[in-house]
């Protein structure tokens, strides 16, 4: 497969068509916005948590293909997780993107996030597929409203 | 084939030779990316540099560098003359009556900065008004909205028509008595506009206004002749005419310069300093504080000597033809929308396609070899505009071809074909 379908798999075509969980929450935990400045893409993280366990979680917003896949398998992922648990999906979920895995089986935890594995190699989308994990992290962890890729 | 040797009447065939003749001056196009011929179509962002300029920046650092104005040796001496010589270029260039109303600066952004901080601090007060255009880039807005903040002045805005076309009426209507300042881009980055800034120089004249004009994208691409515009003020910088980054150009007129205080102060921009009183360099150095740019000073000026043998007229001939056409190639994608389509247009095309976001279309292409620029252009408030998030933009200069056209024509086919 030449790099560039490597990067646009099909999990990430059919999430960006059709993304999970794209909706606003309005009895939301907490809601945070995440932007990349440098080209514009915005989302909303809604989480709603119980007892230190995401029960559920949505997004809205736009950006590129990348981003809102990256959003959309993440809202599938990490509902029914602990906090604890989402943050180190999110942790391996970053070293699969930035090519620092340490092998296969890290990669086989990951599920449908292995789609993303394309994106180590093009650095410059490593903050297309990051964004909502930053602004979930943030959600989770922080009283922040906004997070930035800057 | 020589350039020099190629100075008819630009029609369209000894233009196209002479393109054909210039490309290979361009170390840089001839490398191949990811596999394919690297198609260079961000030239709005940055142009590449003819290997004279890279000569002359060359042969300076190893044959003349020396500091300016100052010593009395050998190689300063050289290296003042040569500086100099190229500020007497630029002013011929763009026919100033002057070379002390050239200013060297780092590039527009600080031009705009320098008259929004020494012109705009001393003319304008609470109450006042600055008029921009809504197809600024963000380096025409933010010194300004700095300015309007600490002053208490205000900040109005020219509107523009669908197309990306500045509303004159309505520009007519913001000029008053408050208005100290217009500043309005030549050829918008964003949207390839080129506004009729002689006709709103006149305008604002009227009132007694002063213009500054952003020409960044205008001087690469077309004859620009500053006192046939009567601009108070014309900013552009040397990467985006072939020449290295770094240095730009502040050109003012002389009443103007005069009047106004230092923008930075140190060495070079002062005549005699005591701890009681500093007297002030003549123009143009009392806005040139410290050891400027002299490398990129010399490639500017190598720049400037490779347009001129160029012909401005026929750079802009040959890079409307190649707007034409690839409007026409691009308009016809279904799915496709072209954003700024203004009747007076420079070589760039700025385009969205429906459901696909303009990053993937400039990943995709990268990968077909060929660059452009994706995002808000540093222009948001023209997104805003237009009600899209970012845009994709080809822009052009004369060492591109039609068939760099088709392939990113074929390359769009390719965008939608992968994300479809």
């Amino acid at each position: 497969m030449s790099a560039i379908r490597e990067l646009y798999q099909q999990v990430i075509l059919d999430h960006n068509k059709s993304p999970r969980n794209y909706h606003a929450m309005p009895d939301a935990t907490r809601a945070v916005d995440g932007y990349n400045p440098l080209c514009g893409d915005h989302y909303k993280v809604y989480v709603k948590i119980d007892h230190g366990i995401v029960t559920d979680i949505s997004f809205e917003g736009s950006g590129c293909a990348i981003s809102k896949a990256s959003a959309s398998v993440m809202s599938s992922m990490v509902k029914g997780k602990t906090v604890a648990e989402a943050d180190a999906l999110f942790a391996e979920f970053h070293r699969l993107v930035t090519g620092t895995s340490a092998g296969d089986d890290d990669i086989q935890r990951l599920g449908k996030l292995a789609a993303f594995a394309g994106v180590s190699e093009y650095p410059a989308r490593v903050k297309c597929a990051s964004l909502a994990w930053h602004t979930l992290h943030s959600a989770l962890s922080s009283d922040q409203s906004s997070v930035s890729t800057e | 084939m020589e350039i020099i040797a190629h100075r008819a009447a630009p029609d369209i065939l000894s233009t196209a030779l002479r393109v054909a003749g210039c490309r290979h001056h361009f170390p840089v196009l001839r490398q191949w990316v990811n596999g394919k011929p690297l198609v260079y179509l961000d030239n709005a962002a940055t142009s590449q540099k003819p290997q004279i300029v890279i000569d002359a920046m060359m042969r300076y650092y190893e044959s003349e560098n020396s500091n300016i104005h100052r010593g009395v040796h050998y190689l300063s001496e050289r290296a003042t003359e040569a500086y100099e010589g190229v500020r007497r270029k630029v002013a011929q260039f763009v026919n100033a009556s002057d070379a002390s109303e050239i200013i060297f600066v780092r590039g527009t952004t600080e031009a705009v900065n320098l008259v929004s901080y020494s012109y705009g601090r001393k003319s304008i007060g609470p109450g006042d008004e600055v008029v921009i255009s809504a197809m600024e880039h963000h380096s025409n807005i933010v010194p300004w909205q700095i300015l309007c903040e600490e002053k208490g002045a205000k900040l109005r805005v020219i509107p523009m028509d669908d197309r990306g076309v500045l509303l004159l009426d309505e520009y007519e209507k913001l000029l008053n008595e408050r208005t100290k300042i217009v500043a309005v881009v030549h050829v918008s980055n964003a949207l390839g506009t080129i506004n009729p800034v002689k006709e709103m120089i006149a305008t604002a004249h009227r009132r007694g206004i002063p213009v500054l004009v952003d020409g960044a994208q205008a001087v690469p691409h077309m004859k620009v002749d500053v006192r046939d515009l009567d601009c108070d003020f014309y900013a552009f910088s040397a990467h985006k005419m072939f020449g290295p980054t770094g240095v730009g150009v502040l050109y003012g007129k002389t009443r103007h310069l005069e009047a106004m205080p230092p923008y930075q102060g140190g060495g070079d921009m002062i005549k005699s300093v005591t701890f009681e009183k500093t007297i002030y360099n003549d123009l143009p150095h009392k806005f040139e504080a410290g050891t400027p740019n002299i490398g990129g000073g010399i490639g500017l000026g190598a720049a400037v000597d490779y347009l001129v043998d160029l012909d401005m007229d026929a750079v802009a001939a040959h890079e409307h033809d190649l707007l034409l056409y690839a409007t026409q190639a691009v308009q016809q994608i279904p799915g496709v929308r072209i954003i700024g389509t203004a009747p007076m247009k420079a070589g760039v095309l700025s385009f969205v396609i429906d459901g696909i976001h303009p990053h993937d279309i400039g990943t995709i292409l990268d990968d077909e070899g060929i660059a452009i620029r994706t995002g808000h252009h540093c222009a948001q408030p023209v997104m805003l505009r237009f009600g899209v998030p970012a845009t994709a933009r080809a822009s052009f200069a004369f060492y591109n071809t039609k068939e760099e056209i088709d392939a990113l024509v074929r390359g769009i086919d390719k965008v939608k074909e992968v994300l479809g």
